[in-house]
């Protein structure tokens, strides 16, 4: 599996995850405090009246002041911690409109699809976003209920069916190479591979990015040897690729799987299953299952002959 | 566990005679032992299925079980432990004691007793007899869906096989056999109490078996209708939770929810009940503040209704509906708060008995208070959603129910089990036993706050390396050994304080209430004299009328 550097919350990347950071590390402080009173009173209690004669028990069955205090002094400290809640509900709460980037994340099982409707970008697994930019996501799910998080970014929200749910962030930092995210919400037997990241870049490598994103496959002229041989395969109807994979501007459209149209411009597969390298892409495309038992992208062991596998990864090689 | 043989006044009747006495029996007691012997079996079923998912996630990217054996053992652990141990257990409990507290014959429907531990009986049966079923697999099939069944994931189309429907007709059967245990319990509390016994009081145990039994009645029907409805969308072509076809998977999540968070009290509340039984008793003075614990179960019961969707923060409700829930479940930790204060000042001033009840109370207490804590920091919509889901919450649900109820589920076997069998447990092993246990469970689920902070969602069933959770993990995982060592000590206290049979005599700790006014084990018709109640803590009030611990305390 791909290691992403410890996605702590306690290490906020955007104002939104920073705010609720704060909010946490008042509430956490708060708490530590009554834990320290309630616990000391218990077992100073208990470590004071323990094994002495019976009758040294004090008899009393009450006192209304106490219990007057001891209801208040609570109920107090909550409302102050009610009020910063809702304080840093409307720091973060999600926006439309506006000057925002807006990105549609579409759970899938068990990967993410990443769209960017304004671009015309559509791309998985790892969604690219500017700094100091207001990126909201629209989360969607086309199967079943999934959880879209990126800890030190933003809060989770539900992929929830037939709805759709929001999260805005604003990135403050470009700091590891990726913020690692992972499904939350329970969706079925790969549920703890369906990994993905954010990336977030400079204004100008996003454009950049986003220029390259937009470029569809370069069409038969600009590959030869094995990657001929093997986008002629891909194509092939009978190859089942085209059913589920989508290469813009060839006769690739399935949409069950990633697009893979600049697949090797992503740093891992498969929901982070394995690093995008020449080799692991041979062994996912023989055996996917293998990886990730479970998924509906089919063993191509039996199919295609190992040169086919190399033709075909060739052939994906050149799609960046 | 007490098996029958030891239960029973030793005798010589033929195993099949006997066997046909306890299936037939509708006698309050032996079907107290039975429940209490069969939650026991499934606690010790869902404790393996625990060790094996901290197995599996001892170190990163491991392969002790394979994705669906994983899945299913979390689902299993998490649907046996609340809905075959802890939700029954204190129906076990009560119905041993319920009756004898309230100084009662029997319960008020005998009948309807053996019914409800019947359809518990085989509720389990029915949910475990999955491993006969094969699945798409071409292997048996569990359920696999988690102990919140959340569709579309457990509709047809995602789940095909049969380990489904057997989850859904299982916890059909453990729904009604809780329904109607409820129902038992309400009438037997209100019209079979001893001469003088008024409902204010009441021992808090039986109290707390009321307002239980009142949230069962209330929220246990939402869960028959979901089961219902997604048995209805698997077989019988409708789509209430089918998006495609106009249903709405966020239906399930409300009423599913509508009893799952009472049910968090219905496990809880019971427990609390024994330690306000035990903690007086153990401390040589009365309950402080017997009113406001009384009645801060009745507030959070209510309450209990008005906050589940805090379990679904992060499923884009608005601000407002939001609002309401953060504040409602914000508010629950007053009550709460309430009882805290009343047992520490209750210990105050005592001169505590640190037997092993008490130690059990002891860290039931400490345990809770930082269940409830962390409860107050999910109660935070926006910490919520960052921890939600995580390793975090299943930190919390893990103080909450197992520093809570379990420990209150030992402290009550310690404290009860030598009316139940006539002989007392050992003292050095119960120790053993609560220090084993408290720090393995402090091992396993300190841990789990951290992980979760550090990123790690729930219910993977593997991680990669380098993200900073492989010692967290590792801790748990030792930590859970350390818990199941635990039981086992608990198991060998029980075999040998069975064979020393050293009697018990019919009130070792000096207590307060009627149950220890008859012999251990009581006979058949529970009292020989119809007891007579004057107020609270009875048999203490026979010594002094003001209802002091007196005497009888120092024996
Ligand atoms: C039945 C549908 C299906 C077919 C046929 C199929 N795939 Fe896939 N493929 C998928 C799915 C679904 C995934 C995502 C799996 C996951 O991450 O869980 C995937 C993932 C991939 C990935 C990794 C993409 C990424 O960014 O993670 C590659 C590369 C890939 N497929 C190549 C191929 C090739 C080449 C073929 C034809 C030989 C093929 N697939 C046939 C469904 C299919
Ligand atoms: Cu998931
Ligand atoms: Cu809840």
């Amino acid at each position: 599996m791909v290691s992403f550097e410890t996605p702590s919350i306690f290490n906020p990347a955007s104002f939104e995850a920073g705010r609720i950071d704060a909010l946490f590390r008042f509430i956490l402080i708060v708490a530590t405090l009554t834990f320290v009173l309630v616990e000391g009173l218990l077992f100073f209690a208990v470590w004071r009246f323990r094994n002495r004669p019976a009758e040294a028990a004090v008899q009393v069955h009450g006192n209304t002041k106490l219990e007057i205090a001891w209801t208040a002094a609570p109920a107090v400290i909550l409302m102050v911690l009610l009020g910063f809640t809702f304080q840093t509900m409307g720091e973060v709460k999600a926006v439309t409109g506006g000057n925002v980037l807006h990105v549609k994340a579409i759970g899938h099982r068990w990967w993410w699809e990443f769209r960017y409707p304004d671009l015309q970008i559509v791309t998985a697994n790892e969604l690219v976003a500017p700094v100091n930019t207001v990126v909201e996501v629209a989360v969607e799910s086309v199967d079943v209920e999934h959880g879209f998080w990126v800890p030190e970014l933003f809060g989770k929200v539900d992929a929830v069916p037939g709805y759709t749910t929001r999260v805005r962030f604003t990135p403050t930092e470009i700091r590891n190479d990726y913020y690692g995210g992972q499904c939350t919400q329970f969706c079925g037997r790969q549920h703890a591979q369906m990994r993905f990241a954010v990336v977030v870049r400079s204004a100008a490598e996003f454009q950049n990015w986003a220029a390259l994103m937009q470029r569809p496959e370069g069409g038969p002229e600009v590959v030869s040897g094995g990657a001929a041989a093997g986008r002629e395969l891909f194509l092939t109807p009978t190859s089942q690729c085209i059913g589920c994979h989508t290469v813009a501007d060839t006769t690739a459209v399935g949409v069950t799987g990633p697009n893979l149209t600049h697949l090797r411009s992503r740093g891992f597969i498969a929901g982070g299953v394995l690093a995008n390298t020449p080799e692991n892409l041979k062994a996912w495309v023989t055996n996917a299952p293998g990886f990730k038992p479970g998924t509906v992208m089919p063993s191509f062991a039996n199919v295609f002959t190992p040169e086919q596998v190399n033709d075909l990864v060739a052939y994906l090689n050149t799609l960046r | 566990m007490t098996s029958h043989a030891q239960a029973m006044p030793t005798s010589r009747r033929p195993f099949l005679a006997e066997a046909l006495e306890w299936i037939t029996t509708v006698d309050h007691k032996k079907i107290g032992i039975m429940y209490l012997v069969m939650n026991f079996i499934f606690f010790i079923i869902g404790g393996l299925e625990a060790l094996l998912v901290r197995t599996q996630l001892a170190n990163s990217n491991l392969k002790v079980l394979d994705p669906q054996t994983y899945n299913e053992m979390f689902t299993l652990h998490g649907t046996t432990m609340i809905f075959m141990v802890i939700v029954p257990i204190w129906a076990g409990f009560a119905n041993y004691f319920v009756p004898l507290m309230i100084g009662a014959r029997d319960m008020a429907f005998p009948r309807l007793n053996a019914l409800s531990f019947w359809l518990l009986f085989f509720g389990g049966l029915v949910m475990y007899s999955s491993f006969l079923a094969f699945g798409d697999g071409g292997r048996p099939q569990l359920p696999d869906a988690g102990w919140t069944g959340y569709p579309p994931l457990t509709t047809r189309l995602y789940s095909p096989g049969p380990n489904i429907d057997f989850w859904i007709l299982g916890l059909h059967l453990l729904g009604a056999s809780s329904l109607i245990g409820a129902i038992n319990f309400i009438v037997t509390i209100l019209n079979m109490r001893a001469p003088g016994m008024k409902i204010t009081s009441l021992p808090l145990f039986v109290w707390s078996m009321m307002v239980t039994s009142a949230m069962v009645l209330f929220s246990t029907p939402s869960l028959t209708v979901a089961l219902s409805l997604l048995l209805s969308d698997r077989h019988f072509g409708t789509s209430f939770f089918i998006p495609a076809q106009g249903g709405d998977p966020l239906l399930w999540q409300h009423l599913f929810w509508f009893y799952s968070h009472p049910a968090v009290y219905i496990m809880i509340v019971p427990g609390m009940g024994v330690i306000s039984e035990v903690l007086p008793v153990f401390s040589r003075k009365p309950l402080f503040g017997y009113d406001f614990i009384a009645w801060s179960s009745v507030f959070i019961a209510a309450l209990g209704f008005t906050v589940w969707a805090h379990h679904m923060f992060q499923v884009g409700s608005s601000l407002a509906v939001n609002t309401f829930f953060a504040t409602a479940s914000m508010i629950i930790a007053v009550p709460t708060g309430v009882k805290i204060f009343n047992w520490i000042a209750t210990i105050w001033g005592g001169a505590l008995d640190m037997r092993p009840p008490m130690l059990f109370a002891i860290g039931f207490i400490s345990m809770f208070i930082i269940g409830g804590l962390s409860g107050v920091m999910l109660a935070s919509v926006p910490v919520n959603w960052q921890v939600h889901d995580t390793y975090f919450v299943v930190a919390h649900l893990h103080y909450v129910l197992f520093g809570g109820s379990v420990f209150a589920m030992f402290s009550a076997f310690y404290y009860w089990l030598p009316k139940i069998t006539g002989w007392r447990l050992q003292n050095g092993w119960g120790r053993l036993h609560f220090w084993l246990m408290l720090v393995g469970f402090n091992l396993t689920f300190f841990p789990m706050h951290i992980s979760g902070l550090l990123g790690m969602p729930r219910r993977i069933y593997t991680y990669a390396a380098g993200q900073g959770w492989d010692s967290w993990n590792l801790m748990s995982t030792v930590g859970a050994f350390l818990i199941a060592a635990a039981v086992l000590v608990f198991l060998i206290n029980v075999y040998v304080s069975a064979r020393k049979r050293e009697p018990a005599g019919n009130d070792p700790w000096g207590g307060a209430t009627l149950e220890w006014a008859t012999s251990s084990p009581p006979p058949e018709h529970n009292f020989d004299e119809a007891p007579t109640v004057k107020g609270r803590d009875p048999l203490w009030l026979l010594d002094r009328p003001e209802g002091s611990a007196g005497k009888r305390a120092r024996a």
